[in-house]
């Protein structure tokens, strides 16, 4: 028994704090040093790799584009249904024009229609269409106050009405910050008039913070027009003070007598797809700030009515593309380990000059451009290559049968087998290497053969070692991109280059990063899987 | 020299010589032969040959000439295998991924035995080292000692009748060793099995052996039980390999029968007995043992020849007194004396004159 045991409480240092936390604290120090030496390289990392990934793979649930471009549209959108079987009311319609005038202006209209022709081909040309002529939606009210007051369309009447005095003072004194200054909005003026103010808002901000123009000069948006029309005819008893109270009074008074626009009529002129209930519910549909879409659209579903359900048949391809992709990455894996092991075992036990030789020949391929290598490939695979050349001379095959190896999934096999067998080998070998040779003359003198020597006892130890290589060709070959583009063809391709293709050619990326995120999702699977199965600790990378 | 061929031999070695380079041999024509249930050591320097005999003979390695047989069958062309000889590795050698009983388990399986008969002899070879309580365990988990018997009892689990050995024990701490040596040595005549055990520790090879053969060069120089080998040394790499020696050079003077006279460097004379000497006028080495030589005159015969010594050093060791002296210019001359009530202990700086018995001094090649 030691004197420490014979207390029940926690072992005390010699100044009496408690043992565990006088080693903490003399462990922190050491610890901090040790974090500092990494911190350069964890500083890099996570800004040139955590960061953007991590920004990449966020787009894959992010979806703000629709309530950004079309906030009050969105906002309308909440009340109205697909199931109604109609295109929304005026409200929507008088929300989206206020919309589209402002994301027209701002040239936000097509990006949002791009965005929303993942969903739904036709919206993008829908928005291209109507981003040119929604500027006209709103034109006869302007004419009508016109002719009721022509300060009613006046920018520099209209500026004074909306302006806070603070702002309209400020910009008297000095007619610069007409432009700098960003327009305020009057309180009151907004409580009666909330519409035009906001659309008189965006109109001002718009000219002074894009065109960089003062407000009071620009042309006026119809847009305003129709909000004040709007708002006059909701409230006819809306009263503001100042200089414009008359005018605002009379436009009241003239309201009930305007001919009135019908929104959605003017919308349909432009396009009758407004019109049609499919439209409208993609948009509702995207309006929320997050989206699971991205993530359905990955693995062939899509967002319906009824929730989410699964494509057609004949639409299907990403669950497909990620079962290949594993399964020729299993392939690929297995051929590493049939035609790397032996290497790895010679390597490990030719005589040093002879296994240095080796060494260079596995190694030289790295040398050698990942692209150069994969396109002689292409030299060799092809019908007319050298491969089938050889095949046809040597009479295996006739000259009109000759073998369909690239351009295909035994392209990509062969030609990634190839590029990925050093991952394999050299991981293999420095397992090996450590295996002595005493093993095998012992199995031996037991009594065993060469092969049970090989099988019983060389074999298991070697285990670790292909583990090791295994994770790395596999992990490695599931995301590979390059050389599946040059020698897979069609039949040939992996996730990686339907990734490629949405990132660089159909700029959605928001699918290509929920594709990303499975990818990622299923490589932590395997690995976890894999650890489960075979244990992490038996996977040796050297040593 | 080696004996040559008897009738009952179960090892021979007949002109075995190996070269793995084709310019050098290691082994040059070895000759050896040994009868059941011998525990033969081949001991040696580094480099002299005895391992690469021992692979030879386990099958590892071919013998470039000559034949090898194991009871009167050549074995030249039977791979590993097929030999049936036990073996124990310098490193033990035990499977890494196996359970002690796995491992011993294992070349029964290959002979395809049953697993009942398979348990048994598993459990009966564990009993003999004493390591039954261990069977489940993996060779990580054990000592060096532990693995040691482990691969002891592997090697004797399928019954063989010659078991080589390299080395055993060359890893563990003397106690131990000390043990093992012992344990190994009386397991051995317990079964009856021939053992061909190979060291370079000399003690080890003295305590265990029924016949030493002692290598250098690629040759057996002596091969002879302990005490012969000790007490009889036929060259003078013997002698100087096996125990504590003292060798004074000089030329051959005379030779008398069983006795010779020899003239040392410095003109010294000294008695000696010519074992392995040329003619007279020929340079010869001697040798004495340091527990042989006396300097207490009235123990020396009356007209033997005495050198005059110089006390250097006097290390009290205990059990003995170990004196180093200045004899004929040699200053490593060593005698060693029994720690008796009426020993004389010497003081530096003291002039004695030394003898010896004519029989225990030695005249060996040069």
């Amino acid at each position: 028994m030691t004197e420490t045991s014979q207390h029940s409480g926690p072992v005390l240092a010699a100044d009496g704090r408690p043992l565990k936390a006088s080693l903490a604290r003399a462990l922190r120090r050491e610890k901090l040093r040790a974090m500092l030496l990494i911190a350069p390289l964890l500083v890099f990392i996570l800004i040139t790799f955590v960061v953007p990934i991590g920004q990449m793979l966020f787009r894959s649930v992010e979806n703000q584009i629709v309530s950004d471009v079309l906030p009050r549209t969105s906002e309308a959108l909440e009340e109205w249904s697909y199931n109604d079987g109609a295109a929304p009311g005026e409200a929507v319609f008088f929300a989206l024009t206020q919309d589209m005038v402002v994301a027209a202006e701002r040239k936000e209209h097509t990006r949002l229609g791009s965005r929303l022709n993942y969903e739904e081909s036709g919206i993008s040309s829908l928005f291209r269409k109507s981003g040119r002529k929604v500027d006209e939606i709103g034109e006869g009210y302007a004419d009508q106050f016109e002719a009721v007051n022509p300060m009613l369309v006046d920018p520099a009447a209209l500026t004074q009405l909306f302006a806070t005095s603070a702002w309209s003072e400020a910009v008297a004194s000095d007619a610069e910050l007409a432009v700098t200054r960003t327009f305020k909005v009057n309180k009151d003026v907004a409580e009666a008039l909330p519409r035009a103010s906001d659309a008189f808002r965006e109109f001002a901000v718009f000219n002074q913070s894009v065109d960089e123009k003062d407000p009071r000069k620009a042309k006026l948006w119809n847009s305003v027009s129709l909000a004040l029309f709007e708002d006059l005819r909701q409230n006819p008893a809306a009263t503001v003070d100042g200089p414009a109270s008359a005018a605002i009074a009379a436009a009241a008074a003239a309201v009930p007598a305007f001919d009135v626009e019908d929104l959605a009529q003017s919308f349909a002129k432009i396009d009758k797809d407004w019109l049609d209930p499919e439209v409208w519910t993609v948009i509702k549909r995207y309006s929320p700030e997050f989206t699971n879409g991205y993530f359905l659209n990955a693995i062939d579903m899509e967002k319906t009515v009824d929730g989410p359900a699964w494509r057609d048949e004949d639409q299907q391809i990403y669950l497909k593309l990620f079962w290949r992709t594993m399964l020729m990455s299993m392939t690929i894996t297995i051929s590493c380990i049939l035609l790397g092991y032996p290497v790895a075992w010679l390597l490990a036990n030719l005589p040093t000059r002879q296994a240095n030789l080796l060494m260079i020949l596995v190694l030289l391929p790295f040398w050698t451009s990942l692209l150069v290598r994969t396109s002689a490939w292409k030299v060799l695979l092809q019908q007319q290559g050298v491969i089938n050349d050889i095949v046809v001379w040597l009479g295996l095959v006739s000259d009109e049968n000759r073998l369909q190896l690239i351009n295909n999934a035994t392209g990509t096999i062969i030609a990634m087998t190839h590029i990925l067998l050093p991952f394999m080998i050299l991981p293999l070998f420095s397992v090996l290497k450590t295996i002595p040779p005493t093993y095998l003359r012992a199995a031996k003198s037991l009594g065993a053969t060469n092969w049970t020597a090989f099988w019983r006892v060389y074999f298991p130890q070697s285990v670790p070692g292909i583990g090791a290589g295994s994770i790395l060709v596999f992990i490695m070959s599931i995301g590979y991109y390059i050389t599946p583009e040059i020698v897979g063809g069609t039949k040939g391709v992996f996730i990686s280059n339907r990734i490629a293709y949405h990132i660089s050619s159909s700029l959605n990326w928001g699918l290509a990063a929920a594709l990303g995120a499975i990818l990622l999702a299923v490589v932590m699977l395997l690995y976890w899987a894999y650890d489960r199965i075979v244990g992490i600790d038996n996977v040796k990378l050297g040593g | 020299m080696a004996d040559g061929t008897s009738n009952n031999a179960f090892v021979e070695f007949e002109r075995v010589q190996k070269s793995y380079d084709g310019e050098k041999l290691v082994v040059k024509d070895l000759n050896l032969s040994m009868p059941k249930g011998e525990f033969l050591t081949m001991l040696g320097p580094s480099g002299s040959g005895k391992t690469t005999c021992l692979m030879m003979l386990a099958g590892f390695e071919t013998a470039t000439h000559g034949e090898i047989k194991l009871d009167g069958v050549s074995i030249n062309h039977i791979p590993p295998h097929k030999r049936g000889i036990g073996m124990v590795f310098q490193n033990y050698a035990l499977f890494p991924h196996m359970t002690v009983a796995e491992n011993l388990s294992f070349p029964l399986e290959v002979r395809k035995i049953g697993k009942a008969e398979r348990e048994q002899k598993v459990m009966r070879a564990l009993g003999m080292v004493q390591m039954q309580d261990f069977a489940n365990r993996r060779p990580t988990q054990l000592s060096g000692g532990q693995q040691q018997r482990i691969a002891l009892a592997r090697a004797l689990v399928f019954e063989p009748e010659l078991v080589l050995m390299d080395e055993p024990l060359g890893a563990l701490d003397k106690q131990l060793r000390e043990t093992l040596q012992f344990e190994i040595t009386n397991l051995a005549h317990q079964l009856g099995i021939t053992v061909v055990y190979v060291t370079h520790d000399q003690t080890e090879a003295l305590t265990m052996s029924d016949r030493v053969a002692v290598f250098d060069d690629g040759r057996i120089q002596q091969l002879a039980p302990p005490d012969e080998l000790y007490e009889a040394p036929q060259n003078s790499f013997v002698a100087q390999f096996i125990g504590e020696n003292n060798t004074l050079e000089g030329t051959l003077k005379e030779v008398k029968g069983n006795s010779c006279i020899v003239q040392l460097d410095n003109g010294d004379i000294i008695d000696a007995m010519p074992v392995n000497v040329g003619a007279v006028g020929e340079r010869t080495k001697v040798s004495i043992r340091p527990e042989r030589v006396e300097f207490d005159k009235t123990r020396l015969k009356a007209d033997a020849h005495t050198l005059k010594a110089e006390v250097l050093e006097f290390i009290y060791m205990g059990d003995i007194f170990r004196t180093r002296l200045r004899v004929a210019g040699s200053e490593d001359f060593v005698i060693k004396s029994r720690n008796a009530p009426d020993q004389t202990r010497l003081t530096p700086g003291q002039q004695i004159e030394i003898g010896w018995m004519t029989e225990d001094c030695r005249a060996l090649d040069a």
